[in-house]
């Protein structure tokens, strides 16, 4: 039987002040006039809580870039949804917080470019962000919420992974998050300048070990290693079309947020679909799910079942072709695509996400 | 575990019945706990003001166990979940 998805994604919106050039989102954003509306946004809570969902990621973009946000996270908590709110934080005034706290937020997780504040606001291209994120990060914990501090790292800051790790302890996260850049969306055009070398991957990941046993019992540590850097690939969002579903911000449901990359693959609307239907019978949550589906050269592997042929987004943006291996499994006969990249020269320059999409 | 330290939910973490699982679920930020059926009788407890000591007492006689059998159970888990994040005393 097929199990109950786990966690909603809701891309509110695409729009963000920010223009880190490591953007996920796809190189075509949604446009503001295209976006769900409240009441429209509401009724895929009610209908998400009803599935089996239990945690609501609120992202974009920037969510906070809706007015409505406070209106949209009352309307998931009184579902029994668990809110959480993913936000860069720029905006996150006394007065936004209030409002976000009264609605019923349970927990928000800000993103951070790097523990300098120079380097920070030029990665996110927003002069002054860093400051405003540590002061909404102060406003959060004096509140008494839970704080994720996300650390998105990658070659230009990895080197100082200890003072990261340091600012998201002097922050009193209750979670730090070290992710490192995957290359999907607009980070695949900047992956020549992103890439951390081996060196710097391996120091980074000693660090955060040792982070780990200091912090046991008062802060989690969840950290994501760059997938070109593994020998066996993830499992894509826990398996396609296994345990999330996203919608994007005009309504397009998902497998994944990276999933629109994927040609000849149409999402259901939720404007049109109900999510129970999206979920068990859309072609586009059918075509690469387990057990039916498994990329050829995995079939009869012992790891199938662990990582389900890895991310397809990554399949189909290395290779060409979604339904085959990922290529960072060292078995996928494309795996030297990985190691070419990997030897690949770097790159100075970082091309900076422009809302426009077309760079 | 000290047995006069009150366990309690860390802030941002959630027990709640889930009616389409069927089960009750534990949920704390990017975590999904899904307790057994004795962990499920030790959340129920835990409200922050009951202390390990008499989470023990009141499992003992609930289930009509011998408590220092209970006991060693009671505090691995209780320390399991304040490890993971989950629980603070």
């Amino acid at each position: 039987m097929l199990a109950a998805p786990i966690a909603l994604i809701a891309e509110i919106t695409h729009r963000c002040p920010l223009s880190c050039g490591y953007c996920s989102n796809p190189l075509e954003l949604e446009r503001a006039s295209a976006e769900l509306d409240t009441a429209s946004w509401a009724r895929v809570f009610g209908e998400a809580a009803d599935l089996g969902v239990l945690h609501l990621h609120l992202t974009g973009g920037e969510p906070m870039s809706r007015r409505d946000l406070p209106s949209l996270v009352r309307s998931a908590s009184e579902t029994g949804l668990y809110t959480n709110l993913i936000t860069s934080g720029v905006t996150l005034d006394d007065a936004a917080l209030a409002g976000l706290i009264d609605a019923g937020i349970d927990h928000i997780q800000l993103s951070f470019q790097d523990s300098l504040a120079g380097s920070a606001d030029m990665i996110a291209g927003y002069r002054g962000g860093h400051a405003r994120k540590l002061a909404a990060a102060a406003r959060i914990t004096a509140a008494g919420l839970p704080l994720t501090a996300n650390f998105v790292v990658h070659r230009r800051n990895l080197d100082r992974i200890g003072e990261i790790l340091a600012l998201g302890e002097d922050l009193a996260a209750s979670r730090i998050e070290i992710a490192h850049v995957q290359y999907h969306g607009w980070a695949l055009r900047n992956r020549a300048a992103l890439m951390p070398t081996l060196a710097q991957l391996e120091a980074a990941t000693n660090a955060v070990q040792a982070a780990r046993e200091r912090l046991k019992g008062r802060t989690v540590i969840d950290y994501v290693i760059p997938d070109y850097y593994g020998t066996r690939p993830k499992a894509c969002m826990g398996g396609w079309g296994q345990r999330i579903i996203n919608v994007s911000p005009s309504g397009l449901a998902m497998p994944c947020h990276a999933a629109t990359s994927l040609p000849d693959l149409t999402f259901p609307s939720v404007r049109e679909v109900s999510l129970a239907q999206i979920w068990a019978g859309s072609e586009a949550f059918r075509r690469f799910r387990a057990p039916a589906f498994a990329p050829e050269s995995c079939r009869g592997c012992d790891r199938l079942e662990i990582d389900w042929g890895g991310c397809r987004c990554q399949a189909h943006a290395l290779t060409g072709d979604a339904a085959r291996a990922d290529p960072v499994c060292v078995l996928s006969p494309d795996h030297h695509l990985v190691v070419e990249a990997l030897h690949a020269p770097g790159r100075d320059e970082v091309i900076a996400r422009s809302m426009t999409g077309h760079g | 575990m000290d047995p006069a330290a009150v366990p309690r939910l860390k802030p941002g973490v959630r027990f709640r019945f889930d009616r389409a699982r069927d089960a009750w679920v534990l949920l704390a930020p990017e975590r999904l706990f899904m307790p057994d059926e004795i962990a499920v009788e030790v959340l129920k407890l835990v409200d922050g003001t009951r202390s390990a000591a008499l989470i023990v007492d009141e499992l003992a006689l609930a289930f009509k166990a011998p408590r220092e059998v209970i006991e060693a159970d009671v505090m691995a888990m209780l320390e399991d979940l304040c490890g993971k994040g989950a629980l603070s005393a």
